[in-house]
Protein backbone atom coordinates (compact mmCIF):
# COMPACT_ATOMS: atom_id res chain seq x y z
CA UNK A 1 0.00 0.00 0.00
CA UNK A 2 1.48 3.47 -0.53
CA UNK A 3 2.95 5.56 2.12
CA UNK A 4 0.37 8.32 1.90
CA UNK A 5 -2.58 5.70 2.19
CA UNK A 6 -1.86 4.85 5.94
CA UNK A 7 -2.85 6.26 8.89
CA UNK A 8 -0.75 7.95 11.44
CA UNK A 9 -1.07 5.22 14.34
CA UNK A 10 -0.55 2.59 11.13
CA UNK A 11 2.76 4.89 9.38
CA UNK A 12 4.08 5.25 13.14
CA UNK A 13 4.22 1.65 13.51
CA UNK A 14 5.82 0.73 10.04
CA UNK A 15 8.59 3.62 10.98
CA UNK A 16 9.15 2.21 14.72
CA UNK A 17 9.86 -0.97 13.01
CA UNK A 18 12.59 0.16 10.99
CA UNK A 19 10.49 -1.03 7.87
CA UNK A 20 10.77 2.73 6.12
CA UNK A 21 12.81 5.97 6.81
CA UNK A 22 11.82 9.55 6.98
CA UNK A 23 13.10 9.71 3.68
CA UNK A 24 11.09 7.64 1.99
CA UNK A 25 8.36 8.91 3.93
CA UNK A 26 9.09 12.91 3.00
CA UNK A 27 9.45 11.50 -0.48
CA UNK A 28 6.33 9.74 -0.77
CA UNK A 29 4.49 12.86 0.63
CA UNK A 30 5.71 15.63 -1.73
CA UNK A 31 5.58 13.25 -4.50
CA UNK A 32 1.27 12.68 -3.77
CA UNK A 33 1.02 16.78 -2.81
CA UNK A 34 2.57 17.93 -6.41
CA UNK A 35 0.08 15.18 -7.69
CA UNK A 36 -2.62 16.51 -6.01
CA UNK A 37 -2.17 20.27 -4.65
CA UNK A 38 -2.74 22.22 -8.02
CA UNK A 39 -6.48 21.17 -7.49
CA UNK A 40 -6.85 20.93 -3.81
CA UNK A 41 -4.55 24.02 -3.14
CA UNK A 42 -4.86 23.10 0.80
CA UNK A 43 -1.50 24.58 1.55
CA UNK A 44 -0.10 28.40 1.87
CA UNK A 45 2.98 27.16 2.49
CA UNK A 46 5.26 24.18 1.50
CA UNK A 47 8.32 22.86 3.77
CA UNK A 48 10.02 20.78 1.40
CA UNK A 49 13.54 21.66 1.78
CA UNK A 50 13.37 21.73 5.47
CA UNK A 51 11.06 18.40 5.67
CA UNK A 52 14.00 16.39 3.60
CA UNK A 53 16.74 18.10 5.59
CA UNK A 54 14.84 16.70 9.05
CA UNK A 55 14.02 13.40 7.72
CA UNK A 56 17.69 13.00 6.76
CA UNK A 57 18.87 14.48 10.08
CA UNK A 58 16.52 11.77 11.79
CA UNK A 59 17.53 9.05 9.82
CA UNK A 60 21.02 9.14 10.68
CA UNK A 61 20.56 9.17 14.20
CA UNK A 62 18.10 6.37 14.06
CA UNK A 63 21.02 4.53 12.15
CA UNK A 64 23.26 5.16 15.32
CA UNK A 65 20.24 4.22 18.20
CA UNK A 66 17.09 3.54 16.97
CA UNK A 67 14.99 4.97 19.78
CA UNK A 68 11.89 6.90 18.31
CA UNK A 69 9.29 9.15 20.27
CA UNK A 70 5.17 9.12 19.64
CA UNK A 71 5.59 10.98 16.40
CA UNK A 72 8.81 10.62 15.02
CA UNK A 73 9.38 10.53 10.79
CA UNK A 74 5.38 11.48 11.26
CA UNK A 75 4.52 14.14 8.52
CA UNK A 76 1.85 16.62 9.56
CA UNK A 77 0.40 19.91 8.52
CA UNK A 78 -0.65 22.37 10.65
CA UNK A 79 -3.06 25.07 9.96
CA UNK A 80 -1.10 28.85 9.08
CA UNK A 81 -2.34 30.83 12.33
CA UNK A 82 -0.36 28.88 14.25
CA UNK A 83 3.29 30.18 15.07
CA UNK A 84 6.01 27.97 13.39
CA UNK A 85 9.70 29.04 14.77
CA UNK A 86 11.42 30.32 11.34
CA UNK A 87 8.55 29.19 8.88
CA UNK A 88 6.18 32.16 7.66
CA UNK A 89 2.70 32.30 9.29
CA UNK A 90 0.36 34.27 7.43
CA UNK A 91 -3.23 33.81 8.57
CA UNK A 92 -4.01 33.71 5.27
CA UNK A 93 -3.48 37.36 5.52
CA UNK A 94 -2.42 40.40 3.33
CA UNK A 95 -1.19 41.77 6.84
CA UNK A 96 0.77 38.78 7.77
CA UNK A 97 2.43 37.93 4.14
CA UNK A 98 5.67 38.00 4.88
CA UNK A 99 5.48 37.02 8.91
CA UNK A 100 7.97 34.48 9.96
CA UNK A 101 7.65 34.15 14.07
CA UNK A 102 10.50 34.08 15.77
CA UNK A 103 9.13 30.92 17.83
CA UNK A 104 6.57 27.99 18.05
CA UNK A 105 2.97 27.85 19.54
CA UNK A 106 2.98 25.21 22.52
CA UNK A 107 1.46 22.79 20.39
CA UNK A 108 3.66 23.12 17.68
CA UNK A 109 7.07 23.13 19.73
CA UNK A 110 5.59 20.01 22.27
CA UNK A 111 5.19 18.38 18.13
CA UNK A 112 8.57 19.38 17.55
CA UNK A 113 9.81 17.48 20.78
CA UNK A 114 8.61 14.51 19.50
CA UNK A 115 10.75 15.00 16.48
CA UNK A 116 7.54 15.37 13.73
CA UNK A 117 8.31 16.70 10.30
CA UNK A 118 6.40 19.51 8.74
CA UNK A 119 5.39 19.61 5.67
CA UNK A 120 3.72 22.48 5.54
CA UNK A 121 1.16 25.50 6.63
CA UNK A 122 -2.22 25.34 5.65
CA UNK A 123 -5.19 27.69 4.52
CA UNK A 124 -7.80 29.44 6.32
CA UNK A 125 -10.03 32.08 6.10
CA UNK A 126 -8.48 35.02 6.77
CA UNK A 127 -7.48 34.73 10.58
CA UNK A 128 -9.98 31.99 10.97
CA UNK A 129 -12.86 34.03 10.49
CA UNK A 130 -14.93 32.06 7.80
CA UNK A 131 -16.24 28.89 7.15
CA UNK A 132 -15.08 28.16 3.74
CA UNK A 133 -11.35 29.51 3.03
CA UNK A 134 -13.08 31.73 0.42
CA UNK A 135 -11.80 34.46 2.51
CA UNK A 136 -8.31 33.55 2.60
CA UNK A 137 -6.16 36.44 0.86
CA UNK A 138 -4.04 33.88 -1.59
CA UNK A 139 -7.51 32.02 -2.61
CA UNK A 140 -9.75 29.41 -1.75
CA UNK A 141 -9.09 25.79 -1.45
CA UNK A 142 -11.12 22.66 -2.61
CA UNK A 143 -12.92 19.87 -1.30
CA UNK A 144 -11.13 16.71 -2.41
CA UNK A 145 -14.75 15.16 -2.92
CA UNK A 146 -16.17 17.69 -5.50
CA UNK A 147 -13.77 20.50 -6.23
CA UNK A 148 -16.66 22.86 -7.02
CA UNK A 149 -17.45 23.25 -3.44
CA UNK A 150 -15.59 24.68 -0.45
CA UNK A 151 -13.58 22.33 2.08
CA UNK A 152 -15.33 24.17 4.45
CA UNK A 153 -13.77 26.79 7.05
CA UNK A 154 -11.76 28.15 8.64
CA UNK A 155 -9.53 25.24 9.07
CA UNK A 156 -10.32 23.92 5.31
CA UNK A 157 -6.60 23.45 4.27
CA UNK A 158 -5.94 21.19 7.55
CA UNK A 159 -9.08 18.98 6.53
CA UNK A 160 -8.69 19.08 2.54
CA UNK A 161 -4.89 18.63 3.06
CA UNK A 162 -5.73 15.26 5.25
CA UNK A 163 -8.55 14.00 2.90
CA UNK A 164 -6.63 14.15 0.26
CA UNK A 165 -3.66 12.14 1.80
CA UNK A 166 -1.32 15.21 1.35
CA UNK A 167 -0.40 14.97 4.86
CA UNK A 168 -1.12 11.95 7.38
CA UNK A 169 -2.89 14.59 9.95
CA UNK A 170 -2.94 18.26 10.67
CA UNK A 171 -3.37 20.49 13.21
CA UNK A 172 -6.30 23.33 13.20
CA UNK A 173 -7.83 25.41 15.67
CA UNK A 174 -11.42 26.15 16.63
CA UNK A 175 -13.47 29.15 17.56
CA UNK A 176 -17.00 28.42 16.31
CA UNK A 177 -16.49 25.17 14.52
CA UNK A 178 -13.48 25.76 12.12
CA UNK A 179 -12.07 22.14 12.98
CA UNK A 180 -15.12 20.04 13.06
CA UNK A 181 -17.30 21.75 10.44
CA UNK A 182 -14.21 21.59 7.40
CA UNK A 183 -13.81 17.92 9.04
CA UNK A 184 -17.48 16.92 8.26
CA UNK A 185 -17.30 18.75 4.48
CA UNK A 186 -14.13 16.91 3.44
CA UNK A 187 -15.32 13.22 5.48
CA UNK A 188 -12.34 13.16 8.21
CA UNK A 189 -12.06 13.16 11.56
CA UNK A 190 -11.83 17.02 13.88
CA UNK A 191 -11.81 17.22 17.33
CA UNK A 192 -12.26 20.72 19.37
CA UNK A 193 -10.88 19.57 22.96
CA UNK A 194 -12.30 21.34 25.90
CA UNK A 195 -11.13 24.61 26.44
CA UNK A 196 -8.43 25.48 28.03
CA UNK A 197 -7.12 21.72 27.05
CA UNK A 198 -4.25 22.69 24.41
CA UNK A 199 -2.13 25.60 24.87
CA UNK A 200 -3.23 28.96 22.72
CA UNK A 201 0.09 30.04 23.15
CA UNK A 202 1.10 30.80 19.83
CA UNK A 203 -2.07 30.58 18.04
CA UNK A 204 -2.52 33.85 17.04
CA UNK A 205 -5.86 35.13 18.64
CA UNK A 206 -9.25 35.39 17.16
CA UNK A 207 -11.69 35.36 19.93
CA UNK A 208 -9.47 34.43 23.09
CA UNK A 209 -12.78 33.13 25.54
CA UNK A 210 -13.50 30.53 22.56
CA UNK A 211 -10.61 29.89 20.28
CA UNK A 212 -8.90 26.24 20.22
CA UNK A 213 -5.93 23.95 18.87
CA UNK A 214 -7.15 20.19 17.89
CA UNK A 215 -6.19 17.56 15.86
CA UNK A 216 -7.82 16.87 12.04
CA UNK A 217 -6.88 13.32 11.20
CA UNK A 218 -7.82 10.63 9.23
CA UNK A 219 -9.75 8.16 12.14
CA UNK A 220 -10.56 8.25 15.90
CA UNK A 221 -7.36 6.45 17.16
CA UNK A 222 -5.02 9.06 14.99
CA UNK A 223 -6.96 12.39 16.53
CA UNK A 224 -6.40 10.16 20.55
CA UNK A 225 -2.75 9.96 19.37
CA UNK A 226 -2.22 13.33 18.12
CA UNK A 227 -4.48 14.69 20.96
CA UNK A 228 -2.12 13.25 23.52
CA UNK A 229 0.64 14.80 21.83
CA UNK A 230 -0.63 18.40 22.22
CA UNK A 231 -2.82 18.76 25.52
CA UNK A 232 -1.69 20.03 28.85
CA UNK A 233 -1.24 23.09 30.87
CA UNK A 234 1.19 25.76 29.74
CA UNK A 235 2.47 28.57 32.29
CA UNK A 236 2.87 30.78 28.67
CA UNK A 237 -1.17 30.28 28.23
CA UNK A 238 -3.13 31.60 31.71
CA UNK A 239 -6.39 30.13 30.52
CA UNK A 240 -4.77 26.47 29.86
CA UNK A 241 -6.01 24.63 32.72
CA UNK A 242 -3.43 22.18 35.02
CA UNK A 243 -5.27 19.29 34.86
CA UNK A 244 -3.88 15.40 34.37
CA UNK A 245 -3.70 14.43 30.52
CA UNK A 246 -5.19 11.02 30.62
CA UNK A 247 -4.22 8.23 28.16
CA UNK A 248 -6.39 8.65 25.27
CA UNK A 249 -5.28 5.86 23.53
CA UNK A 250 -6.53 3.36 26.43
CA UNK A 251 -10.48 5.13 26.11
CA UNK A 252 -10.39 3.42 22.55
CA UNK A 253 -10.34 -0.26 24.10
CA UNK A 254 -13.79 -0.70 24.78
CA UNK A 255 -16.08 -2.43 22.42
CA UNK A 256 -19.42 -1.70 22.95
CA UNK A 257 -21.23 1.37 24.32
CA UNK A 258 -23.07 -0.28 26.93
CA UNK A 259 -24.01 1.88 30.00
CA UNK A 260 -23.40 5.21 28.15
CA UNK A 261 -26.22 7.45 27.81
CA UNK A 262 -27.04 9.76 24.68
CA UNK A 263 -28.78 12.56 24.10
CA UNK A 264 -30.39 13.68 21.30
CA UNK A 265 -31.03 17.98 21.56
CA UNK A 266 -34.56 18.41 19.57
CA UNK A 267 -33.87 21.75 18.55
CA UNK A 268 -31.30 20.51 16.30
CA UNK A 269 -33.94 18.52 13.96
CA UNK A 270 -35.95 21.16 12.73
CA UNK A 271 -36.35 23.16 9.51
CA UNK A 272 -33.28 24.11 7.48
CA UNK A 273 -31.73 20.49 8.17
CA UNK A 274 -30.71 18.92 5.24
CA UNK A 275 -32.98 15.61 4.11
CA UNK A 276 -29.95 13.57 3.62
CA UNK A 277 -27.84 14.99 6.62
CA UNK A 278 -30.90 14.17 8.71
CA UNK A 279 -31.31 10.60 7.24
CA UNK A 280 -27.58 9.46 7.67
CA UNK A 281 -27.75 11.29 11.61
CA UNK A 282 -30.68 9.39 12.65
CA UNK A 283 -29.26 6.18 11.11
CA UNK A 284 -26.25 6.60 12.92
CA UNK A 285 -28.30 7.28 16.19
CA UNK A 286 -29.67 4.08 15.75
CA UNK A 287 -26.22 2.51 15.46
CA UNK A 288 -24.99 3.86 18.52
CA UNK A 289 -28.47 2.10 20.03
CA UNK A 290 -27.31 -1.22 18.46
CA UNK A 291 -23.73 -0.44 20.29
CA UNK A 292 -25.59 -0.59 23.29
CA UNK A 293 -25.85 2.93 23.89
CA UNK A 294 -29.17 4.44 25.95
CA UNK A 295 -30.51 7.28 23.22
CA UNK A 296 -32.67 9.81 24.59
CA UNK A 297 -33.88 13.34 23.64
CA UNK A 298 -33.48 16.28 25.54
CA UNK A 299 -33.54 19.90 24.96
CA UNK A 300 -31.17 22.83 24.55
CA UNK A 301 -33.58 25.80 24.47
CA UNK A 302 -31.31 28.44 23.90
CA UNK A 303 -29.71 26.82 21.02
CA UNK A 304 -31.85 29.54 18.49
CA UNK A 305 -29.41 32.43 20.38
CA UNK A 306 -25.67 30.75 19.60
CA UNK A 307 -25.35 32.36 16.49
CA UNK A 308 -26.16 35.76 17.74
CA UNK A 309 -24.11 35.14 20.63
CA UNK A 310 -21.18 34.28 19.17
CA UNK A 311 -21.16 37.11 15.94
CA UNK A 312 -21.31 39.71 19.54
CA UNK A 313 -18.65 38.23 21.66
CA UNK A 314 -16.00 36.55 18.55
CA UNK A 315 -16.47 39.42 17.07
CA UNK A 316 -15.77 41.71 20.27
CA UNK A 317 -12.89 39.82 21.09
CA UNK A 318 -11.33 39.81 17.65
CA UNK A 319 -11.60 43.54 17.02
CA UNK A 320 -9.60 43.76 20.76
CA UNK A 321 -7.25 41.45 19.55
CA UNK A 322 -6.68 42.44 16.15
CA UNK A 323 -5.80 46.07 17.35
CA UNK A 324 -2.12 44.98 17.30
CA UNK A 325 -1.93 44.90 13.95
CA UNK A 326 -1.13 48.45 13.27
CA UNK A 327 2.03 48.30 11.01
CA UNK A 328 4.52 49.32 13.79
CA UNK A 329 6.39 46.11 15.23
CA UNK A 330 5.26 43.51 12.78
CA UNK A 331 3.73 42.60 9.58
CA UNK A 332 2.63 45.05 7.18
CA UNK A 333 3.07 48.64 6.92
CA UNK A 334 1.24 51.20 4.30
CA UNK A 335 3.54 53.61 2.51
CA UNK A 336 3.93 57.25 2.71
CA UNK A 337 1.85 58.06 5.54
CA UNK A 338 2.03 61.50 6.69
CA UNK A 339 1.57 60.97 10.33
CA UNK A 340 0.91 58.07 13.18
CA UNK A 341 -3.13 57.70 13.02
CA UNK A 342 -2.85 57.95 8.96
CA UNK A 343 -0.42 55.13 8.93
CA UNK A 344 -2.42 53.43 11.39
CA UNK A 345 -5.68 53.62 9.09
CA UNK A 346 -3.97 52.59 6.00
CA UNK A 347 -2.28 49.86 7.46
CA UNK A 348 -5.54 48.40 8.10
CA UNK A 349 -7.53 49.25 5.10
CA UNK A 350 -4.70 47.72 2.38
CA UNK A 351 -4.07 44.64 5.38
CA UNK A 352 -7.10 43.25 5.66
CA UNK A 353 -9.78 41.59 3.70
CA UNK A 354 -13.29 42.20 3.80
CA UNK A 355 -14.68 40.20 6.38
CA UNK A 356 -11.91 40.56 8.42
CA UNK A 357 -13.08 44.44 8.51
CA UNK A 358 -16.71 43.64 8.65
CA UNK A 359 -15.94 41.37 11.99
CA UNK A 360 -13.65 44.18 13.32
CA UNK A 361 -16.42 46.97 12.68
CA UNK A 362 -19.02 44.82 14.45
CA UNK A 363 -16.88 44.08 17.12
CA UNK A 364 -16.29 47.69 17.75
CA UNK A 365 -19.59 48.31 17.58
CA UNK A 366 -21.12 46.47 20.02
CA UNK A 367 -17.81 47.60 22.71
CA UNK A 368 -18.90 51.34 21.82
CA UNK A 369 -20.28 53.67 24.63
CA UNK A 370 -23.81 53.28 24.65
CA UNK A 371 -24.65 49.91 23.04
CA UNK A 372 -22.09 48.17 25.61
CA UNK A 373 -24.94 46.75 27.10
CA UNK A 374 -27.84 46.10 24.99
CA UNK A 375 -25.35 44.00 23.30
CA UNK A 376 -22.00 42.57 24.40
CA UNK A 377 -23.82 42.42 27.81
CA UNK A 378 -26.57 41.00 26.92
CA UNK A 379 -24.62 38.60 24.68
CA UNK A 380 -22.60 37.16 27.41
CA UNK A 381 -25.83 36.80 29.45
CA UNK A 382 -27.22 34.65 26.76
CA UNK A 383 -24.29 32.68 26.34
CA UNK A 384 -24.45 31.89 30.72
CA UNK A 385 -28.04 30.21 29.25
CA UNK A 386 -26.39 28.54 26.54
CA UNK A 387 -24.13 26.96 29.04
CA UNK A 388 -27.14 26.25 31.72
CA UNK A 389 -28.66 24.23 28.49
CA UNK A 390 -25.92 22.17 28.56
CA UNK A 391 -25.14 21.64 32.35
CA UNK A 392 -28.84 20.35 32.65
CA UNK A 393 -28.54 18.21 29.76
CA UNK A 394 -25.46 16.47 30.85
CA UNK A 395 -27.29 15.87 33.82
CA UNK A 396 -29.33 13.32 32.13
CA UNK A 397 -26.74 12.27 29.77
CA UNK A 398 -23.28 11.19 28.90
CA UNK A 399 -22.61 12.56 25.87
CA UNK A 400 -24.85 14.59 22.98
CA UNK A 401 -25.35 13.61 19.35
CA UNK A 402 -26.22 16.12 16.81
CA UNK A 403 -25.17 16.76 12.64
CA UNK A 404 -22.20 18.87 12.87
CA UNK A 405 -23.62 20.73 9.85
CA UNK A 406 -27.02 21.50 8.83
CA UNK A 407 -25.44 20.55 5.03
CA UNK A 408 -23.12 18.49 3.10
CA UNK A 409 -20.58 20.64 1.35
CA UNK A 410 -21.76 24.25 -0.60
CA UNK A 411 -20.72 25.42 -3.91
CA UNK A 412 -17.70 28.01 -3.81
CA UNK A 413 -19.37 31.26 -4.41
CA UNK A 414 -22.58 29.87 -3.14
CA UNK A 415 -23.15 31.98 0.36
CA UNK A 416 -19.58 34.35 -0.08
CA UNK A 417 -22.10 37.34 -0.62
CA UNK A 418 -24.32 36.68 2.20
CA UNK A 419 -22.29 37.28 5.08
CA UNK A 420 -25.16 36.10 7.59
CA UNK A 421 -25.90 32.97 5.69
CA UNK A 422 -22.07 31.87 5.85
CA UNK A 423 -22.44 32.52 9.76
CA UNK A 424 -25.90 30.83 9.70
CA UNK A 425 -24.00 27.30 8.70
CA UNK A 426 -22.51 26.90 11.94
CA UNK A 427 -25.24 26.99 13.81
CA UNK A 428 -24.75 22.64 15.04
CA UNK A 429 -21.03 24.15 16.46
CA UNK A 430 -21.23 27.60 17.64
CA UNK A 431 -22.68 26.20 21.08
CA UNK A 432 -19.92 24.27 22.08
CA UNK A 433 -17.41 26.86 21.73
CA UNK A 434 -19.29 29.25 24.35
CA UNK A 435 -19.92 26.70 26.73
CA UNK A 436 -16.11 25.10 26.22
CA UNK A 437 -16.98 21.70 25.97
CA UNK A 438 -15.09 19.09 23.88
CA UNK A 439 -16.99 17.56 20.75
CA UNK A 440 -15.26 15.72 17.82
CA UNK A 441 -17.14 15.64 14.18
CA UNK A 442 -16.72 12.14 12.15
CA UNK A 443 -17.93 10.67 9.21
CA UNK A 444 -21.54 8.93 9.06
CA UNK A 445 -22.43 8.84 5.57
CA UNK A 446 -22.62 10.21 2.25
CA UNK A 447 -25.42 12.44 0.38
CA UNK A 448 -27.05 12.01 -2.85
CA UNK A 449 -24.38 14.15 -4.57
CA UNK A 450 -21.37 12.12 -2.82
CA UNK A 451 -20.56 14.54 -0.46
CA UNK A 452 -19.18 13.25 3.08
CA UNK A 453 -21.93 13.52 5.97
CA UNK A 454 -20.96 14.72 9.66
CA UNK A 455 -21.75 13.59 13.15
CA UNK A 456 -20.88 15.60 16.14
CA UNK A 457 -20.42 14.08 19.21
CA UNK A 458 -20.07 16.21 22.97
CA UNK A 459 -18.84 15.70 25.92
CA UNK A 460 -18.80 17.12 29.31
CA UNK A 461 -15.63 19.46 29.60
CA UNK A 462 -12.59 17.20 30.06
CA UNK A 463 -14.17 14.24 28.96
CA UNK A 464 -12.34 13.94 25.65
CA UNK A 465 -11.94 10.15 26.63
CA UNK A 466 -15.90 9.45 26.50
CA UNK A 467 -16.07 11.06 22.83
CA UNK A 468 -13.21 9.44 21.92
CA UNK A 469 -14.58 5.93 22.91
CA UNK A 470 -17.89 6.41 21.62
CA UNK A 471 -16.58 7.81 17.77
CA UNK A 472 -13.93 4.80 18.23
CA UNK A 473 -17.10 2.37 18.45
CA UNK A 474 -19.30 3.91 15.90
CA UNK A 475 -16.21 3.95 13.65
CA UNK A 476 -15.34 0.60 13.72
CA UNK A 477 -18.84 -0.84 13.43
CA UNK A 478 -19.42 1.39 10.16
CA UNK A 479 -17.69 1.38 6.55
CA UNK A 480 -17.91 5.18 6.68
CA UNK A 481 -13.51 5.73 7.40
CA UNK A 482 -12.51 3.08 4.37
CA UNK A 483 -13.87 5.29 1.73
CA UNK A 484 -11.72 8.07 0.51
CA UNK A 485 -12.14 10.56 -2.42
CA UNK A 486 -10.48 10.51 -6.01
CA UNK A 487 -9.26 14.08 -6.65
CA UNK A 488 -10.17 15.02 -10.11
CA UNK B 1 -31.88 48.94 14.28
CA UNK B 2 -30.69 50.84 11.06
CA UNK B 3 -26.99 51.55 11.00
CA UNK B 4 -26.29 54.27 8.75
CA UNK B 5 -23.33 55.51 6.73
CA UNK B 6 -22.48 58.05 9.88
CA UNK B 7 -22.48 55.35 12.53
CA UNK B 8 -19.71 52.98 10.12
CA UNK B 9 -17.23 56.16 9.79
CA UNK B 10 -17.54 57.11 13.46
CA UNK B 11 -16.99 53.26 14.34
CA UNK B 12 -13.86 53.00 11.32
CA UNK B 13 -12.36 55.83 13.51
CA UNK B 14 -13.13 54.56 16.81
CA UNK B 15 -11.25 50.58 15.21
CA UNK B 16 -8.50 52.96 13.49
CA UNK B 17 -9.56 51.54 10.21
CA UNK B 18 -10.10 53.50 6.83
CA UNK B 19 -12.98 53.06 4.94
CA UNK B 20 -13.76 53.83 1.16
CA UNK B 21 -17.27 55.47 0.34
CA UNK B 22 -18.50 52.12 -1.61
CA UNK B 23 -17.13 50.28 2.10
CA UNK B 24 -19.44 52.77 4.52
CA UNK B 25 -22.56 51.69 1.71
CA UNK B 26 -22.43 48.19 2.39
CA UNK B 27 -21.11 47.81 6.17
CA UNK B 28 -23.95 50.15 6.37
CA UNK B 29 -26.47 47.40 5.23
CA UNK B 30 -24.95 44.30 6.34
CA UNK B 31 -24.27 45.31 10.01
CA UNK B 32 -27.86 46.49 9.73
CA UNK B 33 -29.16 42.45 8.51
CA UNK B 34 -26.56 41.02 11.50
CA UNK B 35 -28.20 43.24 13.96
CA UNK B 36 -31.50 42.76 13.56
CA UNK B 37 -30.38 39.02 13.78
CA UNK B 38 -28.54 39.53 17.14
CA UNK B 39 -31.32 41.62 18.14
CA UNK B 40 -33.37 38.22 18.53
CA UNK B 41 -31.54 37.37 21.81
CA UNK B 42 -34.01 40.16 23.48
CA UNK B 43 -36.71 37.12 23.08
CA UNK B 44 -34.09 35.87 26.02
CA UNK B 45 -35.18 37.07 29.62
CA UNK B 46 -31.96 37.63 31.50
CA UNK B 47 -33.04 39.01 34.48
CA UNK B 48 -30.56 38.23 37.30
CA UNK B 49 -28.67 35.87 34.91
CA UNK B 50 -24.89 36.55 35.89
CA UNK B 51 -22.65 37.67 32.42
CA UNK B 52 -20.03 34.68 31.08
CA UNK B 53 -16.75 36.16 30.64
CA UNK B 54 -14.90 32.98 30.46
CA UNK B 55 -15.81 29.22 30.93
CA UNK B 56 -13.32 27.71 32.96
CA UNK B 57 -13.17 30.84 36.01
CA UNK B 58 -9.69 31.29 36.54
CA UNK B 59 -9.02 34.59 37.78
CA UNK B 60 -5.36 36.38 38.58
CA UNK B 61 -3.92 33.24 37.42
CA UNK B 62 0.07 34.46 39.30
CA UNK B 63 3.79 33.21 38.71
CA UNK B 64 6.66 34.36 40.14
CA UNK B 65 8.63 37.17 39.17
CA UNK B 66 11.78 35.43 38.15
CA UNK B 67 14.36 36.65 35.35
CA UNK B 68 14.40 34.40 32.58
CA UNK B 69 15.75 34.35 29.01
CA UNK B 70 13.54 36.06 26.74
CA UNK B 71 14.03 36.87 22.97
CA UNK B 72 16.84 38.49 21.87
CA UNK B 73 16.29 42.24 20.77
CA UNK B 74 17.88 41.17 17.04
CA UNK B 75 14.75 38.38 17.04
CA UNK B 76 12.33 40.62 18.76
CA UNK B 77 12.70 43.38 15.62
CA UNK B 78 13.24 40.82 12.95
CA UNK B 79 9.69 41.13 11.42
CA UNK B 80 10.19 45.23 12.04
CA UNK B 81 8.34 47.06 8.98
CA UNK B 82 11.46 49.67 9.57
CA UNK B 83 13.95 49.83 12.23
CA UNK B 84 17.04 51.58 13.45
CA UNK B 85 19.51 49.97 15.50
CA UNK B 86 17.26 48.55 18.02
CA UNK B 87 13.79 50.45 17.78
CA UNK B 88 11.33 50.58 15.67
CA UNK B 89 10.18 53.60 13.38
CA UNK B 90 7.53 54.96 13.20
CA UNK B 91 5.94 58.63 11.32
CA UNK B 92 6.09 61.64 13.48
CA UNK B 93 3.57 61.68 15.99
CA UNK B 94 4.17 65.49 17.16
CA UNK B 95 2.78 68.28 15.19
CA UNK B 96 5.05 71.18 14.15
CA UNK B 97 4.12 74.50 15.05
Amino acid sequence: MSLHKLTLFELQKQFKAGEVTAAEIVRAYFLRISQVEPKVKAFVTQAKESAFLQAEALDRKLKEWRKTKPLTGMPLAVKDNICTDGVHTTCSSRMLQNFIPPYDATAVAKLRAQEYILLGKTNLDEFAMGSSTENSAFGPSRNPWNLHCVPGGSSGGSAAAVAAEECVAALGSDTGGSIRQPAAFCGVVGLKPTYGRVSRYGLVAFASSLDQIGPITRDVSDAAFLLQAIAGHDPMDSTSVDRSVPDYMKALQKRDLKTLKIGVPVEFFTEGLDPDVELAVRAAIGELKNLGAEIREISLPSTDAAVAVYYVIATAEASSNLARFDGVKFGFRAKETKDLLELYMKTRQEGFGSEVKRRIMLGTYVLSAGYYDAYYGKAQAVRTLVCQDFSAAFKEVDLIVTPATPTPAFKLGEKSEDPLQMYLSDIFTISVNLAGLPAIALPCGFSKGGLPIGLQLIGRAFEEETILQAAHVYEKSTQWRTKSPVVR
Amino acid sequence: MEITQQDVEKVAQLARLAVTPAEKETFAKQLTQILAHVDTLNKYDTTGIEPTATVMGQVNVFRDDLVRPSLPSDKALSNAPEREADGFVVPKILEER
